[in-house]
């Protein structure tokens, strides 16, 4: 069983930075939590004071039962992916896979049995003998995933481990990672800054920002219910369109204004009548109109990117560049007049202060 | 690739290469031609018929066999040898560790420690020479090969320290910390994955600790007096040139033999040496 429990972390350098604020995680056993965020947000942070590289500065991490709060990296029972692989270059790859049993006074035939296993899971068995400089960035990568895995430790820690693959190689690493992780049944906690990474691979996501965590969520809550703007504006791609509006009672029904912009709203936000919130809403919830009616607004067109199984719309409205995905099968051009209507069982309202949904 | 002209290539890269080659290797040439060539030529103007006076018409071993016979060179070779080596490996120790701390280590003052190292470097010998007599005076080291072992590291370790310090810098500390995941302790990482990989490093900064102790010739000078407890360069000096009489031949003899172990060494050390100058460990 290992369960990672996080309470009350806190990370401030020497320099007076607090990198890490109040953090709280129940990581379950056998899951996959994503950390993501922003560079600077202290997902690294909070992983490397995990694998015992950082000190805590106040605060307390459990794996399982165990308080590991000053137990040396080795103590831990955990392993490491980093983004630069961290292979050992004069060694070959047997033995980088071999070194941690080995400082672990493992018997030599039990070395050698895990190291080919785990060669095997990975595919890299013909690789054994190479050192790393003679391998390409996947094949590395491998190595790195492989080293990780002999040791059979109660967490794996993942440090954004596709960065440095170039795209195709990190789409088809990302499904081997998901396919190991269920072949494995290990907990896992993995940083990335790729959102798209974040929601594939995470049984659950946690978005940071400025070392704080914005909401805990399973991919799809974290979607389709943003805590807040941020999280809402990270999660998605293309990013979420934001507009400030007005809400006004008008005809016994509520309506969000905003410059060339006038559009229904839902009831449930009634108490928000008389102020101003910022709308959001995602791309896909953005459809070209059948005609006049309470949630369509006329605009124009600026720019269309046809992406071959969709097409992003690029236009203005209340002010603001927007972004619609529609059907492929769409004949729209550039500079066309165009009525767009809004899926109002998926608008998102947030207060322009404080941000947090409403 | 660029496609440039034939000629340019010549002129720009070809021409100034032979340039360069010819005037660095001009002197260590003309050592050799004098330590082969017979006296009679040596002091024969170069007017006279059958002057050639960039290579010899009667190569002779006169002059190697009056220095092996007449001085004590070959304990000069060996005194210059052992002190070498042995303030060398002082040093690489010493600097290994100073430069892994300082490059890695945060502790309080590590910073002003560097610097301070630095300038102990930046201190010329020239001055350094006089308060060091005294100690080695008070020491009673004088005039044994330990007033050497132990004055040399006073250049050494400063200089290893810094080189490796910047050698150490560019290993990317993941390698460590994985191999601190891995089971291994802070000094475990160092010994068994940072050391074999800074191993260019290390070997460049004792190639160029050897060669500059092989060459010191100031400490040598003050701290040795006996002839048979001199090093290459203060023997030659000292003992081939009496009065104002210089033995050309036998100076220069005694420089080309010299020079061999440093040239054997970096040859030997070569391309650990290059890479060691000019790379790193790639990720």
């Amino acid at each position: 069983m290992a369960r990672v429990s996080i309470r009350q972390l806190n990370k401030k350098y020497d320099n007076g930075f607090h990198a890490v604020k109040n953090v709280n995680l129940e990581i379950e056993d056998k899951e996959f939590l994503v950390l993501v965020g922003p560079s600077g947000c202290g997902k690294t942070t909070t992983l490397r004071m995990v694998a015992g590289l950082e000190e805590i500065t106040s605060g307390e991490i459990r794996i399982g039962e165990r308080v590991i709060n000053d137990l040396p990296p080795m103590d831990r029972d955990i392993a490491m992916v980093f983004q630069n692989y961290a292979l050992y270059p004069h060694k070959t790859v047997f033995d980088n896979m071999a070194f941690g049993l080995q400082m672990r006074g493992y018997p030599k035939e039990e070395v050698k049995k895990r190291v080919e296993d785990a060669a095997e899971i990975l595919g890299i068995e013909a690789l054994l003998a190479r050192k790393p400089r003679q391998l390409s960035g996947g094949q590395r990568q491998r190595v790195a995933v492989g080293r990780a895995i002999v040791r059979h430790p109660e967490v794996f820690l993942f440090d954004e481990p596709l960065s440095n693959l170039d795209a195709k190689l990190r789409v088809q690493m990302r499904v081997e990672l998901k396919r190991l992780h269920e072949r494995l049944e290990t907990t896992a906690i993995y940083v990335t800054h790729d959102q798209v990474e974040a929601m594939t691979l995470g049984t659950r996501v946690v978005v940071m920002k400025d070392g704080l965590v914005q909401q805990v969520g399973a991919p799809l809550e974290l979607y389709g219910r943003p805590a807040n703007k941020f999280v809402a504006g990270f999660i998605g791609s293309p990013a979420m369109n934001f507009v400030d509006v007005a809400i006004q009672a008008g005809n016994g029904r509520l309506w969000a204004e905003a410059q060339g912009f006038r559009i229904r709203v839902p009831d449930r936000i009634s108490s928000q009548a008389g102020k101003r919130v910022t709308l959001g809403v995602r791309p896909e919830a953005v459809r070209i109109a059948n005609g006049v009616d309470d949630y369509s607004f006329a605009t124009e067109v600026d720019v269309v990117e046809p992406l071959g199984n969709e097409i992003l719309l690029n236009f203005r409205a209340g002010g603001v560049p927007m972004v619609a995905r529609v059907d492929p099968g769409t004949r729209v051009s550039a500079h066309d007049a165009v009525r767009f209507a809004l899926d109002p069982a998926r608008l998102h309202f947030f207060d322009p202060q404080s941000e947090t949904a409403l | 690739m660029l496609i440039e002209r034939k000629w340019k290539k010549w002129v720009y890269f070809y021409l100034p290469m032979a340039v360069f080659i010819v005037f660095t290797l001009f002197p260590f040439y003309w050592m050799a031609i004098t330590a082969f060539r017979p006296d009679e030529e040596l002091y024969a103007t170069w007017r006279q018929p059958n002057a050639a006076p960039l290579w010899t018409l009667a190569p002779t071993l006169e002059h190697m066999k009056g220095l092996l016979q007449t001085t004590a060179f070959p304990t000069w070779l060996w005194n210059t040898m052992l002190i070498a080596t042995v303030s060398t490996i002082i040093s690489l120790i010493c600097g290994t560790f100073a430069g892994y701390a300082l490059a890695r280590l945060r502790f309080q003052g590590s910073e002003f420690l560097g610097t301070a190292i630095f300038i102990t470097y930046l201190v010329p010998q020239t001055l350094l020479f006089i308060p060091l007599a005294d100690i080695i005076r008070d020491m009673q080291l004088g005039n044994t090969p330990w007033a050497l072992m132990l004055t040399y590291p006073t250049i050494l370790i400063p200089f290893c320290t810094w080189l490796l310090m910047g050698y150490f810098k560019t290993i990317p500390k993941e390698l460590e910390e994985c191999a601190r995941i891995d089971g291994a302790t802070r000094f475990g990482a160092m010994v068994r994955i940072i050391l074999p990989v800074a191993i260019p490093g290390i070997l460049s900064a004792g190639i160029f600790a050897f060669t500059l102790s092989w060459n010191e010739f100031i400490y040598a000078l003050v701290f040795m007096a006996s002839a048979d407890q001199k090093t290459v360069p203060v023997g030659v000096v000292s003992e081939l040139i009496r009065g104002d009489i210089f033995f050309w031949g036998q100076l220069m003899a005694g420089a080309l033999l010299g020079s061999v172990p440093v040239a054997l060494v970096y040859s030997f050390f070569v391309e650990y040496y290059v890479t060691g100058l000019t790379g790193s460990v790639k990720g």
